[in-house]
């Protein structure tokens, strides 16, 4: 008889079927290797031995009872700290099929037991929330009529977008004749590696993508550029001629920048742009945040901090008094740091407060674009409430922006830039085509980068989400070479650049049958359709059923 | 997709013979509009005094010709002429035209004190004024020109039918540049105000092809608030706004049209001897640049005329004929059926690059492309 008082029973005790994901294992498949317990990020498994009645229906024996055999099998951990996060490393290694996570189609009682040791849970990645609006949106105004739609593989297509301050073109025409400064203006494919830091990303993960992202341009004549986020940039890239293809960021944590501005002299091209993070979908009104586990020596050097330290940065910038004036000397100051050849620009939290922020860059002439950043944006860490609960979604904060931009006539000289959400499910084209139609210069995707090139084990149904803690499985957001020697750089390049690929055949195939080849369709409203009312009436756009 | 034909010649000519042509290309529209802009007017019952505008439009009731009469007087504009034409209503598909009228003003005696722009921009308020008191009205007016030298006819129906109808056969009026257009409707509505050609300030356009970039460049051009910049019943009228913007506002030469339009490639910038000014003038007018198969023809005040294409060049736009006259035509035939006579060999369809240029003097027309000098000192 097995005592009460020997029964875990405190108020946090789990079983595994409380928790989001239970590990299946087979074990007449099992082979006892040991390679899932030990790949497993969170030690969620371990081998156990275990005992088995085995019954024995034997009539003419005199013995009774029953007889046992002990057996070495998985056992999945019950604790929080310890929980399957549904990586699915385990199937991965496997040479049996024999274990792999599945999803708790109960209850998940574990939420209700977040709050431990006085703390909020906190995660890295995404919202967890499948549904997409930008999912809905499909491209309806083909060429039917006395225009035929055009060929995707033989025409020949325009589809860079501008980064960077557009005078209005009278302004253009007298600054020319008098020879005074004209802002300095990118041309860059539309779709944007986003901000994701040297730091939150581990070496191999920033070496891949800085060496795909140089082979588009060189090779492939794909005009792409990456954001570094906030944390600097590796010397070595500060001083290469690669520089041209990274836009550095500054966020209020300043991470970095020693670095960055003690290399200006030697830095061989200007960068792409500079980037002034205010806010983040995934956790506006929040600042950056490294965790320790994450804070290697290398980290601690590039920034400038002891090893092994949380860093959090503050939610505002330290020079803020208010927006406005904050914008404006940031701007001023970045630019004036590069002599002013360089585009610069904020970056804020998808509000209803963008619209402010625009007007406010509208009459600073020294801004270069606007990017927001919506709800569905991907981070490293954040509390968990901020990422499911907190932020504004991107298609109408963008939509309300750029029509206000057109009420004005200034649709050309800010950039609208937008993140958040582009490819969540896997339809990076058509998220991003329809953002750009309803006003986008371009977007910035950080997640789908993660989870196409480098094959990031994330997903919107809450699985492994744990970028924050440096377990990183695949080695993507990992700072520790047990686990980042797992990544090739060179392979990471090579699937940036067959993403690029990919993506630029596709912004083609949208493109072709709308009749347009000669540039970016940037506000073509037109041409989209949504079989909801509401959210048609609210874009301005066409119901379609 | 619509058809189009103009012809410009030293010595006036009926309209009538543009017409014909128009029926040479008849298998390329469906009757849904026709649009014809005269310049360098006469008449043969009136000796017209250049600089006087003219007014052109339709009168759909007696109470809207009254009203008429009584803003221009209220605006001091004194009636001059008003040509009679020779109708045939029964040839008119459309019931509610009271009087087609084409009438010389004269301007009024306060605009003699005022500079050229000025009375340039007053010429264009007071006929969107009358477009707006149309509008208001349940559309009982409707004004397409009001401009010197200039006069404009807009039916729906078949051109031949229209011709006929409005008895331009006659010879009464005659001009040195008649541009036409038989309109294929493209899904924005049949609509008098979206025949083509377009007009702005003493500029005309039509163009045939669908223009797929026309949401983002209207709201462009709606975001300048200017007021000649409304309308837009055709994806068209975008190609007369942006040729006054680039000409009259920005002050450009006309070679930048295209530049505006159709620009070039970043590598072909790049090799330009003016390619940084242009990639500049590029990215500034970029919400200007047009998509889909596009033939532009269009003429200006001072009787030049020009025609481009789109950057795909899908299009077999055709000029031809001889010093002194030239036809610009949408198809060869065209062509053939304004001037027969000609020296075939000098027939020149333009390629994505050009812009075909027909000055004033008439004695030769200039192929310019975009990859030539671009002739301004601050491209330099």
């Amino acid at each position: 008889m097995v005592s009460i008082r020997s029964i875990s029973s405190t108020p946090s005790s789990l079983t595994y079927h409380d928790l989001p994901w239970i590990v299946a294992h087979r074990e007449e498949r099992c082979t006892l290797c040991g390679r899932c317990t030990s790949v497993c990020p969170t030690e969620a498994i371990y081998l156990a031995y275990r005992r088995q009645r085995m019954p024995k229906l034997d009539i003419l024996q005199k013995k009774r009872g029953s007889e046992y055999r002990t057996f070495v099998g998985i056992r999945q951990r019950t604790d929080l700290d310890h929980r399957c996060i549904g990586c699915g490393m385990c199937s991965m290694v496997c040479p049996n099929e024999a274990i792999g996570p599945q999803v708790n189609p109960n209850d998940e009682r574990a939420r209700f037991h977040s709050y431990q040791k006085g703390d909020a849970w906190k995660r890295g990645g995404r919202r967890n929330d499948r549904s997409s609006l930008l999912d809905q949106i499909s491209f309806n105004r083909i060429s039917m009529l006395t225009d035929p739609a055009l060929d995707a593989g033989r025409h020949e297509f325009h589809m860079n977008t501008l980064l960077g301050r557009v005078l209005p073109p009278e302004e253009y025409i007298r600054r020319q004749a008098k020879g005074e400064w004209i802002p300095p203006v990118r041309e860059i494919f539309p779709f944007i590696i986003g901000s994701m830091s040297f730091g939150a990303l581990s070496p191999n993960m920033w070496l891949g993508l800085l060496q795909g992202v140089a082979y588009c341009n060189e090779v492939l004549g794909i005009p792409v550029v990456m954001c570094t986020g906030e944390g600097g940039c590796p010397p070595w890239v500060l001083k290469s001629p690669f520089l041209k293809y990274i836009v550095l960021q500054i966020a209020s944590g300043y991470f970095g920048w020693d670095e960055i501005i003690r290399a200006i002299p030697e830095m061989q091209c200007d960068p792409a742009a500079i980037e002034i993070k205010y806010g983040q979908g995934a956790k506006p009104g929040d600042g950056g945040l490294l965790m320790w586990f994450k804070v290697s020596k290398l980290i601690a050097r590039l920034r400038g901090v002891p090893e092994g330290v949380d860093l959090p940065s503050p939610p505002v910038h330290q020079t803020l008094y208010s927006i406005e004036e904050s914008v404006m000397k940031m701007i001023q100051t970045m630019s004036m740091a590069w002599n002013f050849r360089v585009p610069v620009y904020p970056k804020i939290s998808g509000s209803t407060s963008a619209k402010s922020v625009l007007n406010n860059l509208v009459r600073n002439p020294y801004a270069g674009a606007l990017l927001i950043d919506g709800i569905d944006g991907g981070t490293g860490a954040a509390y968990n409430i901020s990422m499911d609960a907190t932020g504004h979604p991107i298609a109408s904060n963008v939509r309300e922006c750029y029509l206000d931009l057109v009420a004005q006539g200034k649709q050309n000289e800010i950039p609208i830039f937008a993140a958040g959400g582009i490819g969540k499910n896997g339809n990076p084209v058509q998220n991003g085509m329809a953002l750009i139609m309803l006003g986008a210069s371009g977007v910035h995707m950080g997640k789908y980068i993660m989870q196409s090139a480098a094959g990031c084990l994330g997903s919107e149904k809450n699985r492994c989400n744990v970028c924050n803690l440096g377990i990183c499985p695949k080695g993507i957001t990992s700072q520790s070479p047990k686990l980042y020697r797992r990544l090739d750089p060179d392979q990471v390049a090579q699937r940036v650049v067959d993403v690029f690929l990919g993506l630029r055949t596709e912004i083609k195939k949208v493109m072709a049958p709308l009749g347009r080849s000669q540039s970016l369709p940037i506000g073509m409203s037109d041409a989209l359709g949504i079989s909801d009312k509401d959210v048609a009436e609210r874009l301005q756009i066409k119901y379609i059923c | 997709m619509c058809r189009l034909a103009m012809k410009t010649a030293s010595v006036p000519f009926s309209p009538f013979s543009v017409i014909s042509a128009m029926e040479a290309m008849k298998e390329g529209y469906d009757g849904s509009g026709l649009g014809l802009l005269l310049r360098g007017v006469s008449f043969t019952d009136y000796k017209y005094q250049t600089g006087d505008p003219i007014l052109s439009g339709i009168a759909h009731t007696d109470a809207a010709l009254h009203r008429l009469n009584a803003f221009m007087e209220a605006k001091g504009y004194t009636l001059k002429y008003d040509h009679e034409f020779n109708l045939n209503p029964a040839m008119i598909e459309a019931k509610d035209r009271y009087k087609y009228f084409v009438r010389v003003y004269r301007l009024p005696e306060s605009s003699k004190k005022l500079s050229q722009g000025a009375i340039d921009e007053q010429l264009m308020l007071t006929r969107l004024a009358l477009r707006a008191d149309g509008e208001k009205h349940g559309g009982d007016l409707t004004a397409f020109s009001f401009w010197p030298d200039v006069a404009m006819i807009k039916e729906v129906g078949w051109p031949l039918e229209i011709g006929q109808a409005l008895g331009l056969d006659d010879n009464r009026i005659t001009s040195r540049i008649c541009m036409a257009q038989g309109r294929q409707n493209t899904n924005y509505g049949i609509n008098l105000y979206a025949c083509h050609p377009f007009f702005i300030q003493g500029i005309g356009t039509m163009t045939n092809g669908e223009n797929t970039a026309f949401v983002p460049i209207r709201e462009y051009l709606t975001g300048m608030h200017y007021p000649g910049y409304i309308g837009y019943q055709s994806d068209s009228e975008v190609f007369a706004h942006i040729l006054h913007y680039v000409t009259r506002r920005l002050e450009l030469p006309l070679q930048a049209y295209k530049h505006v339009i159709t620009p070039l490639k970043t590598d072909e910038l790049e090799r330009h001897p003016q390619g940084a000014f242009l990639k500049g003038l590029r990215d500034v007018c970029r919400r200007m640049i047009i998509d889909g198969p596009n033939c532009v023809m269009g003429s200006l005040p001072d009787e030049t005329t020009i025609m481009v294409m789109d950057t795909k060049k899908m299009r077999p736009a055709t000029i031809g004929g001889k010093p002194g006259e030239w036809a610009l035509a949408s198809e060869i035939c065209g062509v053939d059926a304004m001037i027969p006579e000609r020296d075939k060999s000098l027939d020149f369809q333009p390629m994505r690059e050009n812009t075909i240029i027909v000055p004033p003097s008439r004695q030769e027309y200039t192929i310019w492309s975009q990859f030539d000098r671009f002739p301004l000192p601050q491209a330099a």
